[in-house]
């Protein structure tokens, strides 16, 4: 039989164990937990509209993930959203005239921003802004435009007037 | 020949009527057992190291198994959770799956099946020869009560360390999960913690996974520490009173599950 003081500290290493387990559990849902971004360099781009696209999503760059996204927020003058993208610091040479997009993984999957390097000779740093952007793509504004089109295509066509004919 | 047909349905009938009797006689007596744990939890309180010396016992040497379980279960969550998203081009979503399935169900659930096997049985064996060697009533004859000496600190270790454990193995299984979808399979790590962040929530998720698992443990070494001290002192009995804490707390944590998810997740 163990030293009765073995014993408790034994337990209390055991209850702290079961604490740390529950406060992991805790941090899991806000964002305080999860590993670390590592050290980089923020850039920001303006968006219309940024769709579905979270915090911690990647940035890729020729589908190579050279960064996430850090924050997101509104410019209060333009009502546009400013995103906030952390790009890791072996990625330096990232061209002035680089343009941003938000594409979806996969068709359920995950938002993330997409840059296409520019031909500048000029490197973003800490803080530029991406100015060359194009919103995340609405699946309901594409079906809509889509069907906007078929009726007024229809229309021309047959001219009988109404109706959507596909 | 009518005779004997007669008899045997009466004696069938008479047999269920014996049965059922036990099986409520047995049900009273575990609730006025219930009753008397409950009463000396103020005096075992008050005397807490005898608890911690079983939560020894009850909790940290269960340990190995919980995490050992919990890092499998939640590694093979990962294989099949992976290799069903794909097929939707949603692998991204692996975190959501293993982290909700852990926390809400097989965390609490497999865990209490654990520990029942693991130290619910002990707990049965080790009262049930204490009673069958007499040092129970040798404790009241030295108006030492039982309850507040051995039952109750016992019964309380238990209580405490369910939770504990259910919140281990749940963290373990989503280590294991993470390890296997990001480190073996691929999976982006943000959008892996990211959609687990912003689809499991504390109160919803981890709180009733909590509630869970005190129900479970509340239930599981209940019965443990009633079947020990309802064993017929014999070694026959303690062995069925093993058999049979396994079996009914077993049946006792899938059935409170099946009521609780219905309560909680409606």
């Amino acid at each position: 039989m163990l030293q009765s003081k073995t014993i408790e500290i034994i337990v209390g290493i055991f209850v702290l164990l079961g604490l740390a387990a529950l406060l992991m559990l805790s941090m899991k849902v806000s964002n305080i937990g999860g590993p670390g971004e590592g050290s980089g360099y923020k850039i920001e781009a303006e968006f219309l509209n940024i769709g579905g696209l979270k915090t911690r999503a990647p940035v890729k760059m020729a589908g190579v993930t050279i960064g996430r996204v850090h924050g997101i927020s509104i410019d209060e003058d333009t009502y546009n959203a400013v995103v906030v993208m952390n790009i890791s610091n072996d990625y330096k040479n990232i061209p002035m005239d680089t343009s941003a997009s938000i594409y979806t993984a996969g068709l359920l999957g995950e938002q993330y921003i997409s840059l296409q390097p520019g031909g500048s000779e000029t490197y973003l740093a800490e803080g530029d802004q991406i100015q060359i952007t194009s919103d995340a793509v609405v699946l309901e504004e594409i079906i809509g435009q889509f069907m906007y089109n078929q009726a007024a295509g229809g229309n021309e066509d047959g001219g009988n007037g109404g109706g959507l004919d596909f | 020949m009518m005779n004997a047909v007669l008899a045997g349905v009466i004696g069938f009938i008479r047999y269920l009527g014996r049965f059922g009797l036990g099986f409520f006689e047995r049900l009273g007596r575990a609730h006025l057992f219930l009753i008397s744990l409950l009463l000396a939890l103020p005096a075992v309180l008050a005397r807490f190291r005898l608890t911690v010396v079983q939560m020894y016992s009850v909790g940290f040497l269960s340990l190995v198994i919980i995490v050992v379980s919990g890092l499998f279960v939640g590694m093979v969550l990962g294989l099949q959770g992976y290799n069903t998203l794909v097929d939707f081009g949603a692998e991204e979503s692996l975190g959501v799956l293993v982290a909700l399935s852990l926390v809400r169900e097989l965390g609490p659930v497999v865990s209490a099946l654990l520990f029942a096997g693991r130290a619910g049985s002990a707990l049965t064996a080790e009262i049930g020869l204490m009673k069958a060697t007499e040092q129970l009533s040798a404790m009241e004859m030295m108006a030492v009560d039982p309850f507040r000496r051995v039952l109750g600190p016992r019964f309380l270790a238990g209580f405490i360390s369910m939770p504990l454990l259910a919140a281990m193995f749940s963290a373990v299984g989503i280590i294991g999960g993470y390890f296997v979808g990001v480190g073996l399979l691929g999976v982006d790590t943000g959008a892996f913690w990211a959609q687990m962040q912003s689809a499991v929530g504390v109160r919803e998720d981890i709180m009733n996974g909590v509630i869970k698992s005190i129900v479970f443990g509340f239930a599981v070494t209940w019965i443990a520490v009633f079947e020990g001290y309802d064993t017929i002192p014999t070694s026959e009995g303690i062995s069925r009173a093993t058999t049979r804490t396994v079996v009914n707390s077993s049946l006792a944590v899938l059935g409170l599950d099946f009521i609780l998810t219905a309560l909680m997740f409606n």
